[in-house]
């Protein structure tokens, strides 16, 4: 009872800031409703159970992707009025779209036998002595272990790519070049003046 | 006890609310990175609360993967829309017609 008193909580704090993130003037806002989503969305996951993923999604997302959202949308100076412009006239389509998806969504999983299955329980809860990550990692590093090298892989790339599209090389910048430094002389650098001792007073 | 259903129309309501968000903030292509991602997450409760209901860990294993995709997507999709807006000042999706697409 407790636990579908917090998911239903839950859902709705969820619910608006979905709708927060749609529909805010500014995108500071938006990527702020759009943190509150997120975590929600682990607080969900941790009734039903997902402990490591919901860790994870406040780690990763939270943590990491948001402040990079957050970093661009503060960096970049944009004229929000004009990205504003045209925003009612579709408007109407949008809310259609989003209310004929869930009207279908929900009729299917409701009906009964929509889907084939029974839908109405959730699963059984696991015994208290079980450990999610664990049992995660057991699968990760046997069965998905190659999976799980690609996946490292991808992330190198996407570090390697956003670091050569982010890169820019500005002329007039005061910065070491090794190739003329090797190149230097001696002659190049000093110039020795033959003068005379001074004389002490 | 939450049930299957339950989670499944509350991922339904999350990625119709996504799809409407790419309707209405079609011009600006940093809130759509951030529908995009609300519709992963919807993606990610179907994985979750399958994963609970056949008691199957390879769900579980298959948000991980989201997840790690999901973060490259908008690292690289940041990265595009920062070198985008030195070069044109602007991230109005109507001002990207060089290709004449």
């Amino acid at each position: 009872m407790l636990i579908q008193i917090l998911f239903y909580i839950f859902s709705t704090i969820l619910v608006i800031s979905a709708i927060g993130v749609i529909s805010t003037r500014n995108p500071v806002y938006s990527a702020l409703a759009l943190v509150m989503c997120f975590v929600t969305s682990a607080a969900i996951w941790l009734l039903i159970e997902a402990e490591f993923l919901a860790v994870v999604l406040v780690l990763v997302y939270v943590g990491a992707v948001m402040v990079l959202f957050l970093f661009v949308v503060m960096m970049l100076d944009i004229d929000l009025a004009e990205l504003r412009q045209g925003f009612t006239r579709f408007a109407w389509l949008g809310w259609l779209t989003a209310l004929a998806v869930i009207i279908e969504i929900a009729g299917v999983v409701w009906a009964k036998g929509g889907l084939g299955i029974d839908t109405s329980s959730g699963g059984s809860p696991n015994p208290a002595d079980y450990s999610n990550t664990l049992e995660l990692g057991k699968l990760l590093y046997t069965r998905y272990a190659y999976p799980l090298e690609l996946a490292a892989m991808l992330l190198l790339v996407a570090i390697v790519a956003a670091i050569a599209l982010t890169m820019r090389h500005r002329p007039g910048l005061k910065k070491q070049d090794v190739d003329v430094q090797n190149a230097v002389r001696a002659q190049d650098r000093v110039r020795l003046i033959k003068m005379d001792a001074e004389k002490g007073p | 006890m939450i049930s299957l259903a339950q989670l499944l129309t509350l991922s339904g309501i999350l990625f119709s609310l996504a799809v409407a968000g790419i309707f209405l903030n079609r011009k600006n292509v940093i809130l759509l990175l951030m529908c995009v991602e609300l519709l992963l997450l919807a993606a990610n409760f179907n994985f979750i609360a399958f994963s609970r209901y056949l008691g199957d860990l390879n769900g579980q294993v298959f948000v991980f993967f989201v997840l790690t995709v999901a973060a490259a997507e908008s690292a690289i999709g940041l990265a595009i829309l920062v070198v985008l807006f030195r070069e044109r000042r602007s991230i109005n999706v109507e001002d990207l017609n060089t290709l004449k697409g």
